[in-house]
């Protein structure tokens, strides 16, 4: 396998990055959703690798379990009925986590600095000792995946097994899936692969098949092969051009210097209207017209 | 000013209760702490000010509840104060004059009552903003309230909070300038009382009030 273990940081939340790393191909993890059999293989790895457990929870009418992603569930398989133009039911399984965006909106709204960063690989890992449970990420991010736990209020997502990775290994659920559903490597392999896919699924009547790999948040490094790559909706309301929400660019943009900028000018307009006018100072005439006023009512 | 012209003691004037004191002041440490450790979370050349309440997930919780002190605390000023705080007829004229008031030439303003159309809208704004910020803030208190919302509604809220808070804070320049400026004013905070010459000068109608309604009730 290539190298591809990298701790060097590209992007660091709340922070500026000074250092010039390494040159580094950048990774990927592609999930073809045709391959995919529902089998939960990589879920249970997930929680495996990272030392998480589920709590018991309940059925919610469909093999998806839990319902929703949790701060233990760091990927999670979406089971969705849907029925085609034909008429038939196909059922539609998306594995659900981190994209891994090359332009972060969790890191562009994070206020804790070093609590998220992105390594040159492409990776973008939550860093736990600097994270304090906000939620700034969740607002920030286009997909809704960061979920903040409630035992030590900080937020959990896939960390695309950057432990992993970085001593050369492919993420778990990758590593746990039979079909093969799940590969890992360079993100110009696994395009080129996906690209693979696609002709084939074409092949076989899939005139839709296609690769997402959006570039409303730059590319992204969880790459997935959809069969219906014309309507990403239908995966359990995978987004079709996802972006930073355009209240968080102008939050985090325009508003923090705008912002900063106003205070200081009231500083200065107090500082300069006193420096010119100087006090306002109360005469003894005040004083004496006031004592009038109290003693004889003029 | 030579001591012999000052032989004579001013009249003082009662101006705030102990009780509208408290109140003030303990708004005033909401305000001032909120400031602080929301410019922390607003940009991060600020985050450092995190510390001064033990780091950032400190501000996180802490945040919420102070602004729920505030919240009630300026409640009680609002209560105190609305009525005397509408707009009357001399405020139009006093904001039209706004330049004889910077240039500090009072004789040039019309008397007025106990707050000048300034003091007014400071007030006002501040209710405003108060409660947008509560609002916004509930929004975005995730700890308590997360399910109550969507994602989408909580990055309104939370661009809304940081706009309107920067909108308190220059508002709250304004005001603290103006106490500093008009000297005089601050022992009304502080001592409650103030002196009858600065009556005088700045809320000639408040005093002669006060003075009519001494007049009659003695």
């Amino acid at each position: 396998m290539v190298m591809l273990q990298a701790t060097d940081v590209i992007r660091r939340s709340a922070s500026k990055v000074t250092t010039t790393p390494q040159q580094m191909p950048e990774v990927a993890k592609l999930i073809d959703v045709s391959k995919c059999i529902g089998c939960k293989a990589c879920q249970a790895a997930c929680l495996e690798w990272n030392d998480r457990r589920e709590e018991v929870g309940v059925n919610s009418g469909s093999y998806q379990n839990p319902d929703d992603l949790t701060p233990a569930t760091f990927t999670l398989m979406r089971f969705t009925e849907w029925v085609n133009p034909d008429g038939n039911l196909e059922w539609l399984i998306r594995k659900d986590g981190c994209m891994h965006c090359a332009d972060p909106g969790c890191l562009k709204a994070c206020p804790a600095p070093g609590a998220i960063v992105q390594y040159v690989n492409g990776i973008v890992d939550f860093v736990h000792e600097n994270c304090i449970g906000c939620g700034y990420c969740i607002k920030g991010c286009p997909f809704n995946i960061p979920r903040i736990s409630q035992v030590d209020s900080k937020a959990y997502k896939c960390t695309l097994c950057s432990d992993r990775v970085a001593v050369g290994q492919e993420p778990a659920c990758a590593k746990a899936c039979p079909t093969h559903a799940i590969v890992f490597g360079t993100k110009e392999a696994m395009l080129k692969h996906a690209q693979g896919r696609v002709t084939d699924l074409k092949s076989r009547g899939y005139q839709n098949a296609g690769i997402y790999d959006p570039p409303g948040v730059g590319g992204t490094h969880v790459v997935y092969v959809l069969h219906h790559a014309d309507q990403p909706e239908i995966y359990a309301g995978l987004p079709k051009n996802p972006t930073i929400s355009p209240i968080v660019e102008l939050w985090k943009g325009m508003t923090k210097y705008a912002g900063l900028a106003a205070i200081a000018t009231f500083g200065v307009l107090g500082f300069i209207h006193h420096a010119i006018n100087g006090p306002n100072r109360v005469s003894d005439e005040d004083e004496a017209s006031a004592k009038r006023l109290k003693e004889r009512g003029i | 000013m030579p001591p012999a012209a000052r032989q004579e003691q001013p009249i003082t004037v009662d101006r705030y209760t102990a009780a509208a004191r408290v109140n003030h002041w303990i708004t005033a440490i909401s305000l001032v702490l909120l400031a602080i450790s929301g410019l922390s979370l607003f940009h991060p050349s600020l985050y450092f000010l995190s510390a001064l309440f033990g780091g950032g997930a400190v501000v996180r919780w802490l945040h919420p509840w102070i602004g729920v002190v505030l919240f009630f605390s300026f409640s009680g000023l609002f209560i105190r104060f609305w009525k005397a705080n509408l707009w009357v007829r001399e405020d139009g004229t006093w904001m039209a004059r706004l330049r004889d008031v910077l240039g500090a030439h009072d004789d040039k303003l019309p008397e007025v009552g106990k707050y000048n159309a300034g003091q007014k809208i400071v007030f006002w704004s501040m209710s405003a903003v108060i409660i947008v910020l509560i609002s916004s803030g509930l929004v975005i208190w995730d700890q308590y309230f997360y399910g109550y919302t969507t994602i989408e509604q909580k990055r309104i809220a939370i661009l809304i909070h940081a706009i309107v808070a920067i909108a308190a804070i220059c508002v709250w320049i304004v005001h603290v300038y103006a106490a500093i400026w008009v000297r005089g004013t601050i022992r009304a905070m502080t001592r409650g009382s103030v002196t009858g010459g600065w009556a005088w000068r700045y809320h000639r109608k408040w005093l002669r009030e006060l003075v009519g309604g001494a007049k009659k009730s003695g």
